[in-house]
């Protein structure tokens, strides 16, 4: 560990430099990230590990980042120690918000992008997010150690997206450290030093707070103004709620307690307070000493995009389920939930998603971290049905959707921005009016490759669209979405029925298009899971009272041990107490039982090989219904 | 986990730094369920288990370990025996785990190799038989368990018949010096075909064996093939006819649903071993363990699975040609001409007692189940350390028992008694079973009561399986626990 000249609070602004790394997923932010910490000395080379920053077991694993990290690290250039408060971002789409507001604490943003990728669909959007908060951009390739890098090609590309000279591009590697050194450099040189006011009242942003559960609400701050002391009263301007603080510091990587921060740096602020919806992202804090009279432009709060029902398997779980999810919002305000109710599943939550990731990535932790053994139902996204008498009402849940005649129905539509390599246009395009889009624009970044946006309705999106795309484009293609308006759209609820019972849990609201689609496919697939059972079971998929689809299983005519003999018994009882266990985890649906299994692949979105018979099986459905 | 407790409290001794009984004897012990996960894919590899440097205070323990299980099964007989010589029988199984060469389906413990080393050898085995029986007896006696004639001795493998017959008339011998032998009992061996001449089943019908059951398994040959089986036709031809003519008892088994085998494939086995008219038949649904050369052919896609659609309609067509032929199904997968049936099955079934010898044999007294190590290598260690050769055991509890009673009772032509189930059900802290589950199972065709008849002496209700039910009779077992409630 080095120890720091600059001292939290007594660093004058001119010393500061904030910034943070933005980039496409997997380009290597925090490779970069741990690169710099190590190469500042802030971590100890014993105590070095991968991907530092990201503390969530889940992010490690999955590589990704998830929350945003902001770290104080010294750098010193020709004998001046610098304060560089450095913003580490997660690169999802669905994540995207977590960026803005990372951006909103920042004057500078290094921009990395991947030298054996090039310029993808987030590095665009997250760009722009930069430009758009006038932020100054230091251009980086990294993974120039790769042999397949190629920096000029992309050097090239990336020049002409931002307009700079070739030569201000800096080459970097992650992974052997090559180029770090000048990147902090530059990071001195380039990124201009906070102006904030440091007599002024004090104002500090709270661009991100996190729940610890021993210490309750970390909110991370940015002074912009003045000064805040430790054990100084602090008032929340937008929500007015005042509160000691408790401690006052710096993460530098680990959370270091100071007595005061002064205008231009970052730091944490620990008020005590236990929920995270007390602490608000966007707001301003203050001193109630001095109070600031303007609070800081701050930002909106995302919106849910993806709704899914969470259902507990055993519905004795559900107030697990519940203190669950409320400490998983404690860390993440845009999950919401409220109770719901389904025939098939029981009690459970209606829950609200930014996106699938988010989506999978919240279910993930539920399973792991709270040990819940839980069934998600299919995501869909949210409607507004106007029925005939001209009520409208909106629908997040398919069980929403009115039974009477509807005269209108909207959806949400978004902007997709895909970039793809030339040569995969044409299968682009097929993928996207397959799912009802309607392009654009589309501009040549280089000859190569291609950005084309398409106006398309998330409902399309939420399902397995990004699996499709990669695997159309041999995982070239990228996309970022914006949300855009709504649409009128000729949609339709599917239901599903098992044994004649219509189970809720399975019903989705689609075009009418692909409604046949949908049963035909839905009723095969529940066909194969379902274990046959002592009787004959109908599947059938339908459309308010009209059977589009049907499948039947055959009753089961063997389930019996060939032999038992003398060691066969206990073989033979242990099997049968597996399988009452096994039982237990099954659902019975009126008179069958149904494995958990049928419920994970009706959330699942692959849509697998359509086979002749599911092909022939769709057109005779189409068939029947224009007859 | 060394020196941990096992399920009865016990600190597991520990040899060599390894817990040798949670150790991985691979095949039953990593394998509980007995899917034949663990089935040796060299079965030269000798598992980790006992080793030959057992301490003398480790081997002490495991002395200690198996007297206090022989006394509680003396304990419980004494509670619940009022005469113990009339009321429970008793039968000794010997494996014979030796075979020409390993078919591609079968998940038994048997091995190709003659000699593994250490005295486990093909030549030596009836000697180490003799030792674990005389281990067990003395086991017995010293433990207080009561001891009885034998009213059956089965030989089973692996192929009992490549050992010389003089060696399992010594075997035999053996059991009758020890608990003597009933005068009505049934001595079985099972037997391949091709192992067998008219001298070598003289010489066992002359040395007290009463019965062969013999693996025809088919009589067509490319089933055969399929089946990896080395015999013809032919052999089993002469073979049953050289019983007969020794005057033993004779059964055939027969396996159907392998695959590629046809509907006409099934009918031309069954009629042929119907021509040659044994006193019994098994017939049995290919069943497929994962780890076996057929289970990984059907995993690779390389060969079809069996269907159970395709093995119930061969079951059906089994059942109406045995009937028609005079046989009676007395269990699930099992016919005789009446009177002939298996009494040395039929004990496993209905509760008796039995000495389970040789390596992986399972044995039975009162509520304790043992099993041998599977391994005849270790297993052999085990016996020259001096101690029992068993590597795992349990005691039934009630729950256990209730539910061995009824999958093994509703497997039977005799059924099960409603008032029996309703004891165990009681003894396992449920109500009686609810009677409008047992008029369910009937209104579903899946049971039938049981007549008053020579079967059925007594007139307490007991009800049997039907032809479907006999099919489904694990969905009966499970409905009927499913539907317990506790008191």
């Amino acid at each position: 560990m080095v120890t720091e000249v600059n001292q939290p609070g007594r660093t004058p602004q001119s010393l500061i430099r904030n910034f943070c790394i933005i980039a496409h997923i997997d380009h290597g932010k925090s490779t970069v990230a741990d690169r710099i910490l190590q190469l500042s000395g802030v971590v100890a080379p014993h105590e070095m590990r991968n991907q530092y920053l990201d503390r969530m077991a889940i992010e490690r694993e999955r590589g990704i980042t998830i929350k945003s990290q902001a770290v104080r690290v010294p750098w010193k250039v020709n004998g001046t120690e610098y304060t560089l408060g450095m913003i580490d971002t997660p690169g999802h789409v669905d994540f995207t918000y977590e960026v803005s507001r990372s951006l909103a604490a920042c004057e500078g943003a290094v921009l990395l992008v991947d030298a054996t990728q090039g310029i993808e669909a987030q590095t665009l959007s997250n760009l722009y997010m930069a430009l758009d908060d006038n932020l100054t951009i230091i251009p980086v390739l990294n993974k120039i150690d790769l042999p397949s890098a190629d920096p000029d090609k992309y050097g090239k590309e990336l020049a002409d997206l931002i307009g700079c000279d070739e030569s201000d591009i800096l080459r970097v590697s992650g992974k052997t450290g090559e180029g770090i050194a000048h990147l902090l450099d530059t990071i001195v040189a380039k990124i201009p030093a906070p102006h904030g006011d440091p007599k002024a009242p004090a104002r500090a942003l709270i661009f991100d707070s996190v729940y610890d559960s021993y210490r309750g609400i970390v909110t991370y701050i940015r002074m912009v103004d003045g000064e805040i002391r430790s054990r100084e009263r602090v008032r929340q301007m937008g929500l007015g709620s005042a509160h000691d603080p408790i401690e006052l510091g710096v993460i530098s990587p680990n959370m270091t307690p100071c007595t005061s921060l002064g205008a231009g740096e970052v730091g944490y602020i620990i008020t005590g307070v236990k929920d995270v919806r007390e602490s608000k992202v966007g707001d301003t804090i203050t001193t109630e000493r001095n109070p600031a009279t303007k609070p800081l432009p701050g930002y909106s709060e995302p919106e849910p995009m993806v709704y899914a029902g969470i259902f507990p398997m055993d519905n004795v779980q559900f107030p697990d389920l519940r203190d669950a999810l409320e400490k998983l919002q404690l860390n993440d305000a845009s999950l919401t939930f409220e109770p719901e109710t389904s025939v098939a599943l029981g009690f459970g939550f209606r829950c609200g998603f930014l996106g699938v990731l988010h989506m999978q990535i919240i279910v993930e932790r539920l399973k792991r971290e709270f040990g819940l053994d839980i069934i998600t139902t299919a995501p869909n996204v949210d409607y507004k049905v106007v029925q005939e008498d001209g009520t409208s009402v909106e629908v997040r849940n398919p069980s929403q959707f009115p039974d009477g005649k509807i005269r209108e129905v909207e959806e949400p539509m978004v902007l997709a921005d895909i970039v793809t390599p030339k040569e995969f246009i044409g299968e682009v395009m097929d993928l996207c009016q397959k799912h009802r889009g309607q392009m654009k624009t589309m501009e040549y970044l280089s000859p190569e490759r291609v950005d084309i946006e398409y106006r398309i309705p998330l409902g399309e999106i939420v399902f397995n669209f990004f699996d499709q795309l990669k695997s159309h484009t041999k995982g070239y293609a990228t996309l970022n979405y914006t949300r855009d308006g709504v649409q009128k759209a000729d949609l339709v609820k599917v239901d599903i029925l098992i044994h004649g019972e219509k189970i809720d849990a399975f019903s989705a609201i689609v075009h009418r298009d692909s409604a046949y689609s949908y049963g035909v496919m839905m009723t095969k697939r529940l066909q194969k899971l379902i274990p046959r059972q002592l009787f004959e079971i109908p599947i059938q998929a339908a459309i308010g009272a009209r059977i589009i689809a049907r499948e039947t299983i055959s009753p089961m005519r063997k389930d019996v041990l060939a032999k038992c003999y003398g060691g066969d018994i206990t073989r033979k009882r242990k099997l049968l107490e597996k399988q009452k266990a096994g039982k237990k985890k099954m659902k019975l649906l009126g008179h069958v039982q149904v494995p958990q299994e049928a419920f994970i692949a009706a959330l699942s979105t692959d849509t697998g090989a359509e086979d002749r018979d599911t092909r022939d099986k769709i057109r005779a459905a189409r068939r029947k219904a224009q007859a | 986990m060394a020196g941990a407790e096992n399920s009865e409290g016990w600190q597991m001794p520990t040899i060599g730094g390894e817990d040798w009984q949670n150790n991985p004897d691979p095949v039953c012990e990593s394998d509980p369920l007995g899917l034949g996960v663990g089935v040796f894919k060299d079965e030269r590899h000798v598992p980790r288990g006992f080793r030959p440097t057992a301490s003398p205070a480790a081997v002490a323990k495991l002395h200690q370990q198996h007297d206090a299980d022989g006394r509680k099964v003396a304990a419980w007989q004494r509670a619940h025996l009022t005469d113990p010589h009339s009321q429970h029988r008793f039968e000794v199984y010997i494996h014979v785990p030796f075979c020409y060469r390993r078919c591609g389906y079968c998940d038994f413990n048997t091995y190709t190799a003659r000699d593994f080393g250490e005295g486990a050898s093909q030549k030596n085995y009836a000697n180490l038989v003799i030792c674990e029986l005389q281990r067990l007896h003395a086991w017995q006696v010293r433990t207080g368990i009561v001891c009885q004639p034998a009213s059956s001795v089965y030989f089973g493998g692996g192929t009992p018949t490549i050992l010389p017959s003089h060696d399992l008339v010594r075997m035999l011998a053996c059991v009758r010096t020890l608990w003597g032998l009933t005068p009505d009992a049934e001595v079985t061996t099972e037997a391949n075909p091709d192992t067998v001449s008219l001298s070598s089943i003289r010489e066992l019908a002359e040395g007290g064996f009463t019965r062969i059951s013999l693996g025809m398994q088919s009589a067509v040959p490319h089933v055969l093939a399929t089946l990896d089986r080395t015999h013809r036709q032919e052999n089993v031809v002469s073979a049953i006819s050289w019983a007969k003519q020794c005057g033993l008892e004779t059964s055939l088994d027969l396996i159907y649903g392998a695959p590629g085998e046809s509907m006409d494939d099934w009918e031309t086995s069954l009629k042929a071993a119907i021509g040659l008219n044994p006193d019994h038949l098994s017939c049995y649904a290919l069943t497929l363990a994962p780890a076996t050369k057929m289970g990984r052919l059907v995993a690779a896609g390389k060969l079809a699975a069996p269907s159970d659609d395709d093995e119930a309609a061969k079951y059906e067509v089994a059942d109406k040609l045995l009937q028609q032929a005079g046989y009676q199904w007395y269990e699930i997968s099992n016919w005789a001409h009446p009177g002939h049936e298996d009494q040395h099955n039929l004990g496993y079934w209905t509760g008796a007692d039995w000495a389970g010898i040789g390596p992986g044999a399972h044995a039975h007294f009162a509520h304790l189940r043992t099993w041998d190590t599977r391994h005849p290598k270790v297993w052999t260690r085990q016996l020259n350390a001096g101690v029992l050769p068993w590597s795992g055991h349990e005691w039934v509890d009630e729950q256990g028992t209730l539910e061995e009673g009824l999958m093994l009772g509703l497997r039977l032509r005799r059924g099960i008694s409603v008032r029996h189930v309703d004891h165990l059900a009681q003894a396992a802290g449920y109500e009686s079973v609810d009677p409008r589950i047992w008029q369910r199972l009937e209104e579903d065709s899946l049971l039938e009561p049981v007549s008053h008849d020579a079967v059925n002496e007594s007139d307490e209700m007991r009800l049997r399986p039907t032809l479907r039910g006999r099919l489904l009779n694990d969905a009966i077992v499970e409905t009927v626990l499913d539907s317990l409630t506790r008191a």
